[in-house]
């Protein structure tokens, strides 16, 4: 099978050139729990250190000390935890963010109008995109506040990984289109260099448009845009901002999966797309591995439980035996998926962490996976 | 071995649906359970339309075929003489659909498109795209043959996870993000009637764990606030439980009796190194804990008082053989 490369979690996170690692992945992998493990185990090498959270479950918050959404990091204060470094940690509140940035970019008296508009209300809550330009946001003042010498993102949790890198691009180019001018005043279309046998064709689309989405909804849009971006500079500015913060020499990435086909395929876009932008991958977080813990071949442990049950003693001999065959059987799937990964991207290192049994719901068990994640600790 | 709190099979209220949306937690196998419910329903020589609509190729990806253009076509044929067909659905291709249907704009909706403005019109009014994926499922779902018989006996969609399956499905309130008249309008009145009738039911696709038992719970709840009928709750990857039932909460506590379990290998005839029989205890707590987990999310699900399906784990991981034996076990269940 493959070898694929060890990928050193403790030399990244050591390293003080270090100053953004940003967690990706699609949903349900395991993204959040990483990230705030990695945080913890930075803290505790001497870093002072936030995590970005988005959407953490209610126990992981809770051993964060995280009861509810602050906007703000907090730093994390709990009896016995006396890390060498620091460790803040803030849940993500999106519509927060999204007032924050407008209240702090736009002029006195502007904000209120802008805040207030029922367009406004759309786009802070149900566009799809919000979500992943507010995580960006919220990682530029971070980073802007210059308070932490490391800062551990984790992202949305969206179907595909790439969602993170291209919805914020979405939605800024739908918030700064020149379509939203065309489609109220379409008459003014000409800078558009249309050529004229579609003017006519064009004004009736238009109106199509319009007519389905509603005229009231396009004048709000239209209103909100011309005074945002005429006071905050325009979302497109501002994602191309973040786009380079991301290209920037501190940054990195890790790409976080479960072993499972999906969790590799939607890791496996994400690598490509990584490079394609030339943005600097770090590795891939095997997360939630089961390695064998016993070294016995599965045709042996499952004929000595047949002549168990045969005989009609030994249950309890005979329940373990059979759920190590089955504990082999599902370490074996695992290592051909890693392997078809490395196959596929031979450059990119990997670390497996070896699967917590029960959901982790204090520090104690954040300080585990961060063993893991290190390649030390692991029950081998 | 069916426990008070296992499966509780097939209900004959679920058997009155025609239009099943399947939802889950990202990385429950919502699409995998899909597709073996649309080859279940199909089974018997029944035709049964497999509907994806958040355009990430899922379905080719599973039956491994080539990516789906927005058109209905045959898929795999199902057990006994049965038909799934399969449709990806693109918001932007249905609102084209539309403007070429009433509008008749021919060679200016296809320049439209190409400027982004019908990117543009769907993301600027969120509730717009819904409206239309419904609508165009609902026409699938209502559509009839020439001989009156409706051209699919099911559809199975495989639906937003259950964070966003509420707000896909709540048509009512996405209608305020579009105009109060007009064709869309007028069709949207008819799937708020289609969602909400007894033709339609819910599937929530979990697992055995904290985080996707709680937005399963969750959305139940969602759910019924919107009037919508929740259906069965599809259990994915159950896996057995080897210990005895008696032993599982002292060894998830780390108590098991090593001397027991050494002896009853020396019977089988095996004589193993220390730190092996070490590796087998510590294996042995950790499925034991995972058992005790199981059991009160099991326990947890029980509130919800939903039918309850178990599908089993299938530990080499899932191809399309295993779509029909997963699919063959719904049938037994009474998935019909």
């Amino acid at each position: 099978m493959a070898k694929a490369k060890h990928l050193d979690i403790d030399t990244l996170i050591d390293n003080p050139k270090t100053k953004v690692v940003v967690c990706c992945g699609s949903g349900g992998v395991g993204k959040t729990t990483t990230s705030a493990a990695l945080a913890l185990r930075a803290a505790e090498r001497g870093r002072t250190t936030v995590v970005l959270t988005i959407d953490p479950a209610r126990r992981l918050a809770q051993s964060l000390g995280l009861e509810e959404l602050g906007n703000v990091p907090k730093r994390v204060e709990i009896a016995g935890f006396e890390p060498a470094g620091e460790l803040w940690a803030m849940m993500l509140d999106m519509r927060r963010t999204f007032d924050d940035m407008i209240i702090a970019h736009s002029e006195p008296g502007r904000a209120d109008e802008l805040l207030a508009s029922p367009f406004y209300q759309t786009v802070s809550t149900s566009f799809s995109g919000t979500q992943e330009y507010m995580a960006m946001e919220k990682l530029g003042q971070l980073v802007a506040d210059g308070e932490w010498d490391l800062i551990i993102v984790d992202t949305p949790p969206s179907r595909s990984a790439l969602d993170f890198l291209d919805a914020p691009n979405r939605l800024s180019s739908v918030l700064d289109s020149r379509l939203i001018k065309l489609l109220t005043s379409p008459a003014r279309a000409s800078g558009w260099g249309v050529r004229k046998a579609f003017t006519a064709g064009l004004a009736m689309a238009t109106k199509a448009i319009s007519t389905v989405i509603g005229g009231q909804l396009l004048t709000d849009a239209s209103a909100f845009m011309q005074a945002f971006n005429s006071t905050a500079g325009g979302f497109k500015e501002r994602a191309t901002k973040t786009a380079e913060l991301l290209r920037s020499p501190g940054t990195s990435f890790l790409v976080v999966a479960a072993p499972e086909p999906d969790a590799l395929r939607e890791a496996s876009y994400f690598v490509e797309r990584l490079s394609d932008e030339s943005m600097p991958l770090q590795g891939l977080v095997a997360n939630r591995t089961h390695p064998v813990l016993a070294d016995l071949p599965a045709t042996k442990a499952l004929a000595a439980a047949e002549s168990l049950d045969k005989d009609g003693n030994g249950p309890l001999a005979a329940a373990v035996l059979r759920l190590h065959a089955d504990r082999l059987a599902l370490d074996q799937r695992e290592q051909r998926l890693l392997a078809r990964f490395t196959r596929a991207h031979p450059g990119v290192p990997v670390v497996g962490v070896p699967a917590l049994p029960s959901d982790v719901s204090d520090i104690a068990g954040l300080r585990v996976i961060g063993e893991r994640l290190s390649g030390n600790g692991t029950a081998r | 071995m069916t426990t008070p709190l296992g499966d509780s099979g097939w209900t004959k209220e679920l058997r009155r649906a025609r239009l099943h949306f399947v939802t889950g937690k990202g990385g429950t196998g919502k699409t995998t359970v899909a597709a073996s419910l649309g080859l279940a329903l199909a089974s018997g020589g029944r035709r049964v339309l497999l509907v994806e609509v958040e355009g990430r190729q899922g379905i080719a990806q599973l039956f491994d075929t080539e990516p789906m253009p927005y058109g209905e076509r045959h898929l795999v044929s199902a057990p006994d003489g049965g038909e799934l067909c399969a449709l990806h659905i693109d918001a932007e291709a249905a609102l084209l659909e539309y403007f070429e249907m009433f509008y008749n704009l021919g060679f200016a909706g296809r320049t439209l498109r190409r400027m982004g403005a019908i990117e543009f019109a769907t993301t600027l009014a969120p509730g717009l795209r819904d409206v239309l994926l419904t609508g165009k499922i609902k026409e699938c779902v209502s559509r009839r043959e020439s001989d009156g018989r409706h051209t699919y006996d099911h559809v199975v969609v495989d639906s937003p996870p259950t964070g966003r399956v509420v707000k896909f499905l709540d048509v009512t309130r996405a209608l305020s993000d579009i105009t109060k008249s007009g064709p869309i309008r007028g069709q949207a009145e008819g799937v708020v009637k289609l969602l909400h009738s007894p033709e339609t039911a819910v599937h929530l696709v979990t697992l055995l764990e904290e985080m996707p038992i709680r937005e399963t719970l969750e959305a139940i709840d969602e759910l019924a606030k919107a009037k919508l009928r929740p259906g069965a709750v599809l259990i994915n990857r159950v896996r057995p439980p080897r210990l005895p039932s008696r032993s599982v909460s002292a060894a998830a506590d780390g108590r098991v009796n090593t001397s027991r379990v050494r002896s009853g290998l020396e019977a089988a005839g095996l004589e193993l190194a220390p730190d092996v029989l070490d590796g087998l205890v510590a294996e042995t707590v950790e499925h034991a804990i995972r058992i005790a987990a199981e059991r009160a999310a099991m326990e947890q699900l029980g509130e919800a008082n939903q039918p309850r399906i178990e599908i089993p784990d299938i530990t080499e991981g899932v191809d399309v053989a295993s779509l029909y034996e997963i699919a063959d076990l719904l049938v037994e269940k009474g998935v019909r």
